[in-house]
């Protein structure tokens, strides 16, 4: 990993590429759409104000000591600084996280009350894998279309320098047992029984529960369905990082708020960009399928520590409190995505690709007319394989039932700042920063429709349309 | 009826004596060595062609390549269908597929297209390594085709073909370029010695791969190389678990075994069909692997475990491996009771190539393949093979509506047995019970039928919950208006299941199916309280109905063509082994089993022990005596099904006095189920002890045995001949449609011996003349229960009138 941070950043074909791609977005931008915007009459508004993150670091660097409630806190406490918006006006706070830390299971409670928040101000988590703060986002904005809130905030956050490692079920037993036994002799036949087969820990699950694989073993058997070279694999994960680094030396990550490590230096930076050449990346050995895989360390999104936090409002209430929303958060569906079939399904499915037509239906749009792509990438090859699925018919009339295919975005519109295989991604902290990043590049580029779209564990995905405001 | 009924059709070496009890009815349940679907026709046509090009390499070996290619080119236009391939990067692929059928089978024309396109492979230079594979969905290569073993008229001809297998495999093995076999689907038999003979395997982890040696259930041994290269590549023990139990290996298990070297995940859909993008994509791993070992990166050496090495160490002593032999011989013989010959020749074939050396070695295998393919047991157990795939294809046509939710009243075992084999299939179904503890009972049974099969990984315990899902238990007949089929499982009780019928007929859509799971009493009688006996019909299961392969299906004059279809195709879905019989008293396979059991008791009566009993019926060759029989029936169903049948067809069904049982019943010796019947049992001790209150029971009843027909063969044949006679009446009056239906049934559900085939194979290998002259010696003895039914006569009076063509 070290020789892959190390090499020099200027791979040409991966410039080149990205030049040409940010080059010829521009023309495309004049293009007349389907619709003029997307809200909807007797429908309230639902506006982005602002977003916000921690920068993302990899896991075990320097977040190692803090806890996953300290990162939330500091989104949280970036959202308000940045704001300046009254903390008793916050309605409600939804907060998704994906590995638990048991000693503060309502995350978004503990997270708002140290981060200052109002004390009346409920708050809940959710979770949902790696879609986990799209689902925060989807319900806020549901709580403020129905008109139930005005402002709210939905956020996420994981910390992967900590997990929880468990005792065995049988120590559990046996110490749960323990505290009821009421006398000695009861006390002391029972820590008899302690056998050194009960000292085993117990790991979080690397793989799913209902498949029994992993993440990246499925994402290569997916890679290797839709015939993703290596090559490709490794082209685009560089892709992304030079995307990232680029973004980054040019300050465009703007959603970054600082973070105060106690004891340490301030940290205002991703620390997971390293661009690298063909050539290293190639020397890579396969990590999941060995040894005739192609998804490797290089071209899969990497643990990751960050929180991220995003308010949303109803857009008269942002403007008569003198904000300028930054996009309308119109529609977005969450599509459950699980093979009936008792067979292994796609755990990092191609449910962007189910979900994507289903919310461009919905909203009377048609792929062209989006400006803006921020696609979450889990693992290049699973990126890929979603691009092609959409880009055959075979594909959707076998699988989706359709009648014919939704098409691939064009690469010139797609995450030209980088994504989560650079940026990093701490699960649930991933989908504020897509809509967020969305929202920056509308603005910058100057389009006016984005499309935000992610996978998660379980053969879920996640889709939703973002609209820019008018400035 | 509790019939636990299979037994190893030969099966020893290192496998637990559970795994080996299940064998036969593995053997028979699946993907044998051949296919059932080719025509005649096909085969000739293949034979013709492939003899023209046969003669021409025969002679010529593989020599030259020019002079080869040119000698070819011309029959590769001509004649080569089944193999081709092409070189990619210095890799040869070559790519089988049999396009007269839905398996690839070791037929004439795919070995001779086989050995053409290794010839010219062997005879380019570019070429540095080779990949075998098949193109076909789901199959690898099934085995040798049978055809080709039935059509041989001598030992002679079939070690030929052994021969020609042995000579075509080890020109693989000792190729000069390294061959790859990449593996998907059904490798069984001659496909998996193919695969064995290649360098290196790799094979996917689809659930339709499977490999397996299971000649042995054919009662054949591995013929081309098999009992050779499987000892040195697994090692004895294992080489001989594979071999003599021809059980199913998975890849992940072939992967431990070191079977295979390589293993790769099944991909889901993509832009193209997932089997098609499979084989491509094993087609890239394994050329991959081909380069590999041509530029010598992939090595075909795997590593040994410690476990391994030492046990090398150990076999590496003649001493010692000759007592492994004795072992496994011992194993078998206890096991078979020596009725069944290929075991011991697949041990002799091993023991003569790892002992006395290759040539030896493969002597000894052809030579025995050739002696096996002849015997009446390998005739017996192939066509039980084929008789059982007739058996799994429904011909009443497609249903006119699928069954996609069934209702099952009663959740005892057999209720609750239905409802395991339905959910498991992804069928919604309700099980209906009168009690809250016999559903919760019933639950139970479903849950730990697939439970268990969660702890043997052969499901994950989150397919076991989401089968469990489509499981409903309830006391009330909601949801019943929406179910396609009912089968009851209630009590037999010809008034009871009046009332259910009713109950029932009140609640469900017209179109739905009544089926009754009913092991003695007539359909047409429980039919006659319906509105509608056009949807009624029987399915009678047998227990444990999971384990238990056959499901007779009666019909009635009045069952509509459109229920039989709907019963077979639902029975098809659970995975059973159907035959369809007219209605009648007992209807085929308890009509056969009551005037054995009888005469079983008859036999106890006149003072030979329960024990000796058993010895007697399984050294004939039946899983299980007869004694035990009675008591896993239990004795109860047993007594009842003995007085009914009784009633209904007179004196012939008597013999032993059903008061033994009656008064067994009263001192509460119901059989396994009570802890006591003919024996005790107890959950601690295996060995199980005769029941001493039983013993005195028969005293009170004993007889006298007249000893002309006392004999143990005669014992024997008293009830074998009882047996077969009852199944040559149900042929004789139509409750049998055909002898293939009777065997099936008979062996399957009965557990009538597998290395006899079936009644009716028995009759036409024992002769119906010589048990019709035995029926006559216990006839003058006992009177009508021995007297030979017509067609029994018929055939006894002409000796070329045969059961089976």
């Amino acid at each position: 990993m070290n020789s892959l941070r190390t090499c020099p950043v200027n791979s040409s074909r991966a410039l080149q590429f990205a030049t040409w791609a940010l080059s010829a977005s521009a023309p495309l931008q004049a293009q007349a759409k389907s619709k003029k915007t997307l809200s909807k009459p007797g429908v309230r508004n639902v506006v982005l104000v602002e977003g916000v993150r921690t920068p993302f670091l990899q896991a075990g660097t320097t977040y190692a000591d803090l806890m996953a409630h300290d990162l939330a806190r500091g989104a949280l406490q970036g959202l308000l600084n940045r704001t300046a918006f009254p903390k008793e006006a916050v309605d409600y706070i939804v907060y998704g996280t994906v590995i638990q830390e048991v000693k503060t299971s309502n995350v978004a409670r503990e997270a708002a009350l140290g981060a200052g928040f109002s004390d009346k101000t409920p708050a809940h988590t959710v979770t949902m894998a790696c879609i986990s703060s799209n689902q925060a986002m989807t319900t806020a904005v549901g709580l403020v279309a129905s008109g139930q809130c005005d402002a709210v905030v939905a956020g996420g956050v994981e910390f992967m320098s900590d997990v929880p490692i468990r005792h065995s079920r049988k120590m559990r037993k046996m110490m749960l047992s323990l505290n009821r036994a009421r006398t000695l002799g009861a006390r002391l036949s029972l820590l008899g029984s302690l056998r050194l087969s009960h000292l085993v820990p117990e790991l979080p699950a690397v793989s799913e529960f209902s498949t029994a694989e992993m993440m990246g073993h499925s994402a290569d058997r997916l890679a290797a369905a839709f015939g993703i070279s290596r090559l490709d694999q490794d082209e685009f994960a560089l892709r992304s990082h030079v995307l990232a680094k680029k973004a980054q030396d040019e300050g465009l990550l703007t959603d970054i708020v600082d973070f105060k490590v106690p004891g340490k230096d301030i940290v205002s930076k991703d620390n997971g960009i390293r661009p690298s050449t063909m050539e290293q990346m190639s020397k890579l050995k396969p990590a999941f399928i060995k040894p005739h895989g192609t998804v490797t360390a290089a071209n899969s999104s990497y643990l990751t520590d960050g929180a991220s936090a995003v308010l949303i409002m109803s857009e008269e209430k942002a403007l008569a409190m003198g904000y300028k929303p930054k996009a309308y958060l119109s529609d977005s569906f969450s599509d459950f995505l699980f093979h009936g079939k008792l067979t292994k399904m796609r755990c990092v499915s191609f449910s962007p690709t189910y979900a994507i037509p289903k919310v461009l239906e919905r909203s009377g749009l048609t792929l062209a007319d989006i400006d803006a792509f921020e696609f979450h990438e889990a693992f290049a090859g699973q990126v890929l394989a979603n691009l092609t699925a959409m880009e055959s018919d075979w594909f959707a009339q076998n699988c989706m039932g359709r009648k014919a295919k939704v098409g691939a975005p064009p690469m010139e519109k797609f995450n030209l700042w980088g994504g989560s295989l650079s940026l990093g991604h701490p699960f649930a902290a991933t989908g504020c920063r897509l809509v967020t990043m969305v929202a920056h590049r509308l603005k910058k580029e100057g389009g006016q429709y984005g499309l935000v779209a992610a996978c998660a564990a379980g053969g879920q995905g996640h889709a939703m349309l973002v609209e820019a405001c008018p400035q | 009826m509790a019939l636990m009924t299979r037994r190893g059709a030969g099966s020893a070496g290192g496998g637990p004596r559970s795994r080996s009890q299940r064998v036969h009815a593995r053997a028979l349940a699946s993907r044998v060595c051949a296919s059932g679907a080719r025509t005649a026709m096909a085969s000739a046509r293949v034979r013709a062609a492939g003899a023209l090009a046969r003669s021409a390499f025969s002679r010529y070996g593989h020599f030259s390549a020019n002079g080869r290619r040119s000698l070819s080119a011309s029959a590769a236009l001509l004649a080569r269908t089944h193999v081709n391939y092409e070189v990619k990067d210095n890799v040869a692929v070559i790519r089988i597929n049999d396009p007269t059928s839905k398996v690839n089978t070791l037929t004439r024309q795919l070995q001779d297209d086989m050995m053409e396109v290794l010839n010219e492979v062997w005879g380019n230079s570019a070429v540095k390594s080779a990949v075998i594979i098949s193109t076909k969905p789901g199959c690898f290569i099934a085995g040798a085709n049978i055809d080709m073993i039935k059509v041989c008229k001598s030992a002679e001809e079939v070690s030929k073909l052994s021969k020609e297998g042995q000579m075509m495999f080890e020109k693989i093995e000792k190729s000069p370029i390294p061959f790859v076999a990449a593996v998907n689907g059904t490798c069984m038999g001659g496909g998996l010695e193919f695969a064995i003979a290649c360098h290196y395997r790799v094979a996917t982890k689809s659930k339709k791969t499977v490999m397996a040696l299971p000649e042995v259930m054919l009662g054949l041994l591995p013929g081309a190389g098999g009992t050779q290269r499987m000892p040195k590549m697994l090692g004895l023990p294992t080489a001989f678990d594979v071999m003599l139990t021809g059980r199913s290996i998975r890849a992940d298990k072939a992967k431990k075994m070191g079977l295979v070297h390589h293993v790769i995940d099944p991909l889901g859909p993509g832009v193209k069909d997932p089997e098609e993008r499979l084989i491509e994509y094993l087609e890239e791993v394994a050329v991959g692997v081909a380069k590999g070992l041509a530029k010598k990166t992939v090595t075909v050496e795997k590593k040994k475990g410690l476990m391994q090495k030492v046990q090398d160490a150990v076999l590496g002593i003649p001493l010692v491996r000759n007592q492994v032999y004795k072992t496994v011989t011992q194993k078998v013989m206890k096991q078979t009771k020596g009725l069944y010959p290929a075991p011991l020749s697949i041990i002799e074939a091993v023991q003569a190539g790892v002992e006395k050396g290759p040539a030896e070695g493969y002597h000894v295998e052809a030579v025995n393949f050739g002696k096996l393919a002849m015997t009446p047991e390998s005739r017996a157990l192939i066509g039980l093979y084929q008789g059982q795939v007739a058996c799994k294809k429904n011909n009443f046509g497609k249903p006119e509506r699928e069954v996609k939710s069934l209702a099952v009243l009663g959740a005892g075992l057999m209720g609750a047995g239905i409802a395991q084999v339905t959910v498991d299939k992804g069928v919604a179904t309700i099980l209906k019970d009168t009690t809250t503890e016999g559903l919760a009972r019933g639950h139970d049974q479903v849950y730990k039928g697939l439970n268990d099969k969660a702890k043997k990984k052969s499901i994950t315990t989150f397919e076991r919950d989401m089968t469990l899902s489509f499981l409903k238990g309830q006391l009330d007949y909601s949801g019943f208006e929406k179910v396609d089929m009912v089968i009851e499982a209630v009590f037999e009780d010809l008034s009871i299941k009046h009332k259910v019928l009713k109950e029932v007929e009140a609640v469900i859509p017209p179109h739905c199916i009544f089926a009754s799971n009913t092991s003695a009493l007539p359909i047409r009688e429980i039919a006659a309280a319906s509105k509608r006996p056009e949807k009624v019909i029987g399915m009678h299961y047998f227990s444990p109905v999971d384990k238990m392969q056959l499901l007779e299906i009666i019909t009635t004059d009045k069952t509509s063509k459109d229920t039989t279809a709907s019963a077979v195709a639902v029975g098809l879905k659970q995975g059973k082994v159907i035959i369809v019989v007219g209605d009648g008293p007992g209807f085929y396979t308890t009509r056969c089993l009551a005037p054995t059991l009888v005469e079983g008791i008859r036999i106890l009566q006149e003072g030979v022990g329960p024990k000796k009993l058993d010895s007697l019926t399984t050294g004939f060759g039946f899983p299980v005596g007869v004694s035990t029989l009675i008591d896993e029936v239990g004795v109860d169903v047993a007594a009842h099904v003995a007085e009914d049948l009784g009633k209904a067809f007179g004196s012939r069904f008597g013999g032993g006095n059903v008061d033994v049982l009656k008064t067994m019943i009263q001192k509460g010796f119901k059989g396994r189920k009570s802890g006591k019947g003919c024996y005790v049992y107890s959950a601690k001790k295996k060995d199980k002890q005769v029941n001493s209150g039983t013993e005195e029971i028969l005293k009170a009843f004993k007889l006298t045995a007249p000893p002309a027909v006392s004999g143990d063969e005669d014992v024997q044949y008293r009830l074998v001949s009882r047996f077969v006679n009852e199944a040559a009446l149900c042929l004789q009056e139509g409750i049998l449609a055909d002898p293939v239906q009777g065997d099936i049934g008979a062996v399957f559900g009965l557990g009538f011996p597998p290395c006899l085939g079936g009644p009716f194979r028995f009759l036409d290998s024992f002769g119906a003349d010589k048990l019709v002259q035995k029926m006559k010696r216990y006839e003058d003895a006992y009177g009508n229960q021995f007297t030979p039914c017509q067609l029994l006569l018929d055939y006894a009076k002409d000796p070329s009138k045969k059961f089976h063509k």
